[in-house]
């Protein structure tokens, strides 16, 4: 079950929407690139197994391109409580993320946007309807899975970096393997492990801290020991949450560019928020978040 | 992994959490020493009970007349138990009074005075191990030695204080005596002769034996064995319970030393009741062979033993029964092979010979109430000790939860990471456990080098108190006896750990439930 994807493979009736077979997914299909059009969901439920079914789809006929949207939500609400009020913070969101696409999310402090990434990692759950990933449903899938997917293919980074302060810098990259693997898994491929990690530290250009504890470091450093620790794992999507909003100008350009050659080069899928519009210009493409939608920028 | 790596950093780096350890740490140090000492008094005190008492006694009820026929008893015993009994040996036991001169003065005591058979004493419980002539602790002979007593108490190690006193016991103490005695009878015939020679006056002999045979117009003589040569005779031997024979001084500091009012060699009259009804009181004199040093205070200031034959014969426990001349006792010590059960007889022997006439009790029915109190006393320390360590539990929990709080991002990031909630719990209930067993190893060592040093620590407290600790005036041990038993140091380490682990599961699941967002978002 470590692989939301086989389970699709397994149990195709998940896929099995009414639609499935529908002439406007198939013409979508064939034009990996074009248009959103086919995974926009319409109101109607069963629509909403679009997604699911053009991932198999693709996935069936083998050869062609990855799934096209990797990530997308359907009508995603949130709302926060205060006291008896439930003030809506997502109304609706609709959204999807290409395989390989740099997309920057840019909303105005407090209109959601960081609800919006958590809600993509799995870190909380919306109050109605549903994120995909890779065509698979994840909002509602057990916390043990849910655990699993944030280890495995999801890499998250935040604005306070959040790494952890007991552990020095090559730890901190280490702990998502550590948390992944059992015990005896982990020291039994220890040195393998630690020079992923050594290399992907070097490869940030902070191969000569490994031993620093994070209050040793600068803001830029911690930031780009927080995206080694986020790849380390090898995930197919990295959620930036503000990467660059404690970071001067010239450390903050310095990780957008890091992140845009991991893009590139890597063919990493990236979601990042921010609130400022210079530093969304960087990624392929930008979305507006505003009163709690989506708005095409 | 990451749960022992944290745990292990958090270990390193959090000392407060150290501090809330170290309750447990007293805690386990505390009830380690405690259980040590009273399983070392309840050790010292129950082999020294059975030393003394023999495995079953069959006993008469009645106090002074006892029960006749004693071969005939023991004939009946061996039939109802007789493939578990090693050996058997009748005993006389009666209350009297010890007159010993110290001095110019005479003491009285009450005691109790037990007729033994010298060679069957040492068969049936080990109480010659008691005695202060190596000869003696062999076999006990009735017959005053001639020197070589211990001059240091042999039960006590090598730190045991000196009785220099004890190196003229023996007979040549006694040939000192006699030349006193003599050169004071020279003295007061020739003042008789020459009444106005001197002021002095006649001093009371140091010896009461020595003033009565002062007198020759003396004919009132309670003593039936009649007058001796002090020099070279001796009367019927007899041991004395050290504590009545000695006191026992503070010579400053923590030392002590005892002093001894009479030795091996003087002569004590005893007066015992006879077993005419009603009683008669006769007089007996007796010569001091040896001191029997038990430990047990209650005892050593009680006993004096006597041989057998001679109290019978003093108290006219005897009858003639088809011409042949038949003893009573008053009670029969029973020595059991080894392995069996001592209740298992006395049951037996219970249903043979009727309890109106007879009690019939084992060496543990006797001490009963002692070694319970002991037993009791023990179970109640152990519990208000351990509510110490459960207080300290509660430390331990307080810190935790704040620990938790402190450390409620790092619990979002990891969540973040994809750890679980189970592997949250992971990190604090291993820190917890790592603290307990931290706490716990750090009292065992702390208990068991307190309990090592455990005679030099209550001699410096003694010092800095000005009160000793262990006084052995009260406790007739020189020693404090401690015994470690590695079950209860098992029992009480795992006991503190487990408190320790129990404290930190609460904290452990507050961190597991943590929502992971508002993890992250704390401050």
């Amino acid at each position: 079950m470590s692989d939301p994807r086989q389970r699709i493979e397994e149990e195709p009736s998940l896929g099995g929407g009414p639609l499935s077979t529908g002439p406007a997914v198939g013409i979508d299909l064939s034009a990996p690139g074009g248009p959103d059009l086919a995974l926009t969901p319409s109101d109607d439920e069963g629509s909403a197994a679009a997604p699911l079914t053009a991932t198999r789809a693709l996935r069936v006929t083998a050869s062609g391109p990855r799934a096209q949207h990797q990530l997308a939500t359907v009508k995603l609400k949130k709302s926060y409580r205060k006291g008896d009020v439930a003030i809506p913070v997502l109304k609706g969101v609709n959204l999807q993320v290409r395989r390989g696409e740099f997309l920057a999310i840019v909303g105005q402090s407090g209109s959601g946007k960081s609800t919006l990434l958590h809600l993509l990692g799995t870190l909380d759950a919306p109050d109605e309807r549903t994120v995909y990933f890779d065509g698979e449903r994840i909002d509602n899938l057990p916390s043990r899975i849910r655990d699993r997917l944030r280890n495995k293919h999801f890499g998250m980074i935040f604005q306070m970096y959040h790494l952890l302060p007991e552990l020095t810098t090559l730890e901190n990259v280490l702990a998502p393997l550590m948390i992944g693997r059992s015990v005896l898994g982990f020291l039994r491929r220890r040195r393998e492990h630690h020079a992923a990690a050594a290399r992907l530290l070097d490869m940030v250009g902070l191969g000569h801290r490994l031993k620093h504890k994070p209050r040793e470091l600068s803001g830029g450093e911690m930031q780009r020991a927080a995206i080694a620790r986020a790849l380390v794992a090898g995930p197919e999507l990295l959620l930036a949450d503000e990467p660059t909003g404690n970071l001067d100008g010239e450390t903050g350009n310095e990780i957008l560019r890091l992140l845009g050659s991991l893009n590139r080069q890597e063919k990493l899928t990236i979601v990042m928020v921010t609130h400022d519009q210079a530093i969304a210009r960087r990624a392929d493409r930008v979305v507006r978040l505003i009163d709690g939608r989506i708005e095409d920028a | 992994m990451y749960q022992l790596l944290l745990c292990w950093r958090y270990l390193r780096t959090r000392y407060i959490a150290l501090a809330s350890i170290i309750s447990v740490t007293l805690g386990v140090a505390t009830m380690i020493v405690v259980n040590s000492v009273m399983s070392g008094f309840t050790t010292e005190m129950r082999d020294r009970i059975h030393n003394i008492l023999s495995d079953v006694v069959l006993e008469s009820r009645s106090l002074l007349d006892g029960f006749p026929d004693a071969e005939g008893h023991m004939e009946r015993i061996r039939e109802v138990a007789g493939d578990s009994i090693e050996a058997m040996t009748p005993m006389v036991v009666v209350p009297a009074m010890v007159s010993m001169p110290v001095g110019d003065q005479t003491l009285n005591w009450q005691v109790q005075v037990i007729g033994v058979d010298p060679g069957a004493m040492s068969q049936v419980a080990d109480s010659c191990a008691y005695l202060q002539h190596p000869e003696n602790r062999k076999e006990l002979s009735f017959m005053l030695r001639d020197g070589g007593y211990d001059t240091r108490d042999h039960q006590a190690g090598p730190d045991a204080p000196e009785r220099p006193e004890m190196a003229y016991a023996g007979w040549e103490y006694r040939r000192q005596l006699a030349e006193v005695r003599a050169f004071r009878e020279e003295l007061a015939r020739s003042r008789e002769q020459y009444p106005e020679a001197g002021p002095l006056r006649a001093d009371a002999p140091e010896n009461e034996g020595g003033a009565a045979a002062s007198d020759p117009f003396s004919t009132a003589r309670g003593d039936e064995t009649g007058e001796i040569d002090l020099a070279t005779e001796q009367y019927p031997g007899l041991v004395m319970g050290i504590a009545l024979a000695s006191q026992r001084h503070n010579v400053g500091g923590n030392k002590y030393q005892d002093r001894f009012l009479v030795l091996p060699g003087d002569d004590v009259t005893l007066t015992y009741p006879t077993a005419a009804t009603p009683p008669k009181f006769v007089s007996a004199k007796f010569t001091i062979v040896d001191f029997w040093e038990s430990k047990m205070s209650e005892y050593d200031s009680s006993f004096l033993f006597v041989p057998l034959r001679k109290l019978q014969e003093d108290r006219g426990m005897y009858d003639y029964f088809g011409g042949r001349k038949r003893y009573f006792v008053s009670s029969i010590q029973i020595k059991l092979k080894p392995g069996v059960d001592p209740t298992q007889v006395r049951d037996k022997l219970r249903a043979a010979f009727p309890s109106q006439f007879y009690s019939v009790s084992t060496w543990r029915d006797k001490q009963g109430p002692l070694l319970a109190a002991v037993s009791m006393e023990t179970a109640i320390l152990n519990v208000l000790l351990f509510l110490i360590i459960a207080v300290a539990g509660f430390g331990i929990l307080a810190i935790f939860l704040m620990i938790v709080v402190e450390k409620t991002r790092d619990v979002g990031i990891l969540k973040s990471l994809g750890a679980s909630g189970w592997g949250i719990q992971g990190i604090f209930v291993s820190y917890g456990l790592s603290l307990g067993l931290v706490g716990s190893g750090a009292g065992m060592v702390l208990g068991l080098v307190f309990v090592h040093y455990l005679n030099q620590i209550a001699a410096f407290l003694g010092w800095l108190t000005g009160q000793p600790l262990f006084d052995p005036e009260i406790y007739y041990f020189y020693e404090i006896p401690a015994i470690v038993e590695a079950w209860t140091v098992g029992w009480i380490v795992a006991g503190a750990v487990a408190i320790a682990l129990l404290a930190s599961v609460l904290p452990a699941f507050r961190a597991a439930r943590l929502h992971p967002v508002e993890a992250l978002r704390y401050e």
